[in-house]
């Protein structure tokens, strides 16, 4: 990691006992698009806004809800090729403790080793943080379902509902107001397509974002068929 | 001669009816001298696992830290107990990454399912390759005498006192014949209430 050039830090305190690369990434995710996540005690549904620069891309092929895990799934604000080495490391990390346990890491777990994985690029020499947040949903060691944000400084939460990226604040207090501790997946899933509408710019369909569910244990995400069947609902 | 068997052990381990038994020789030589008759080879892990560590002595205590350090660091990380199943794996894992220079050791994993209180047995050679077997498990320096008397004495869902009779047999029977093991044995006895522990005293030669 570093050139032997760059054997010293780039992220460093400044006099206020910042760290101003660390707030900077953050104001990287902020201007990401908003992805959300609400977790209940059958299940939890992570999406994000997957709007894109031209009509012409490909949309179905830009993948942002990624699974980690049969049980575990990332999605992410901010810089998508940063995401992108995020989701092998973990994919890998994953692997690395199946192989060694026989058991599918639980979430905690590996949100645990990609959290260590974004401090360290914070603390080592010629590398910068990751530009992205990440929502992580997924199943724990103690079979309970989990949300979980992980920041570029390394820092992780739990949460029941949150949203990172664009609009975030508006859509975590349309969350809090809507979120009830014995909601059910279903209803989870119908309050995140409304949250993630709330702020949307201009038309929102089944192809301009991507929602991923752990259902029943396992993690999957929703095709743009299903997302369809949820929004009739909605209407 | 074979490193396996400079210093000499007898183990077996096997299921009863919602209970496991882990039993083992207490003789530590090197080569023909008898050196130690209270040396341990069986190890408990935690409330619902036990391994037995057959083989080089050095390497036997060795690997017996190098567990209770992974299932340590597991504990504190995760928040929870080491099922059997996961604890076998990571020893068949450990094992491996010695291919070319390995642990000589031949462990024998005895557990109960904490939830569904089945018992789990799990055996492997000395660089990791593991077999799971329902009935009972040996390890040591006089394996063909150990399947022979627990091939014989061995009946399914026996209750705990009865293993422990079983096992006890089986053992000291199976060492009298092996001039490596013996000079007594320790017999423990799992079940969800807890384990218990009996020494045996048998021939001491």
């Amino acid at each position: 990691m570093g050139d032997s050039a760059y054997s010293f830090s780039l992220t460093t305190f400044s006099r206020t006992g910042k760290l101003l690369q660390i707030e900077y990434a953050l104001n990287a995710v902020a201007n990401g698009r908003t992805s959300l996540g609400i977790c209940t005690e059958d299940g939890v549904v992570i999406a994000t806004d997957k709007k894109l620069a031209s009509p012409l891309v490909d949309i179905d092929k830009v993948s942002k809800v990624e699974m980690i895990t049969d049980s575990t799934g990332f999605v992410f604000s901010g810089v998508g090729p940063d995401y992108r080495v995020l989701v092998r490391k973990a994919r890998k990390s994953s692997q690395a403790y199946k192989r060694h346990y026989g058991e599918t890491q639980p979430v905690s777990q590996l949100v645990k080793q990609t959290a260590s994985v974004m401090q360290e690029y914070t603390q080592s020499g010629g590398v910068r943080p990751f530009g992205v947040s990440l929502l992580v949903a997924g199943v724990d060691g103690d079979g309970k379902t989990r949300l979980y944000q992980v920041d570029p400084s390394g820092a992780y939460f739990g949460w029941k509902a949150t949203a990172i990226g664009k609009n975030y604040i508006n859509a975590k207090n349309f969350l809090e107001k809507r979120y009830q501790d014995d909601m059910e997946l279903e209803d989870a899933i119908h309050t995140a397509l409304l949250t993630l509408r709330e702020g949307f710019e201009g038309e929102m369909n089944s192809h301009n974002i991507e929602v991923g569910v752990v259902r029943n244990g396992k993690f999957e995400v929703l095709t743009p068929a299903q997302i369809q069947d949820y929004l009739d609902e909605a209407n | 001669m074979s490193i396996l068997e400079y210093n000499g052990a007898a183990m077996i381990a096997m299921a009863g009816k919602d209970c496991v038994g882990i039993a083992a020789d207490r003789r530590l030589g090197i080569q023909a001298q008898t050196v130690s008759t209270d040396f341990t080879k069986v190890f408990k892990m935690n409330d619902t696992i036990h391994v037995g560590l057959g083989g080089l002595a050095t390497d036997v205590q060795t690997l017996h830290n190098i567990l209770k350090f992974r299932m340590g660091l597991y504990e504190l990380r995760e928040e929870r107990e080491m099922t059997p199943q996961v604890f076998s794996h990571l020893l068949s894992t450990l094992l491996y990454e010695k291919r070319f220079g390995p642990y000589f050791v031949e462990p024998i994993v005895a557990g109960l399912d904490a939830k569904t209180n089945k018992p789990f047995l799990s055996s492997m050679d000395l660089i990791g390759a593991p077999v799971q077997t329902k009935d009972f498990v040996v390890s040591g320096t006089c394996t063909g005498n150990l399947y022979g008397m627990c091939e014989t004495l061995y009946k399914p869902d026996l209750e705990p006192d009865a293993l422990f009779e079983t096992l006890a047999q089986a053992l000291l029977a199976s060492v009298d014949r092996d001039a490596l093991s013996g000079w007594g044995g320790v017999v423990h006895i799992i079940t969800k209430d807890g384990v218990t522990t009996r020494e045996l005293k048998g021939r001491q030669d």
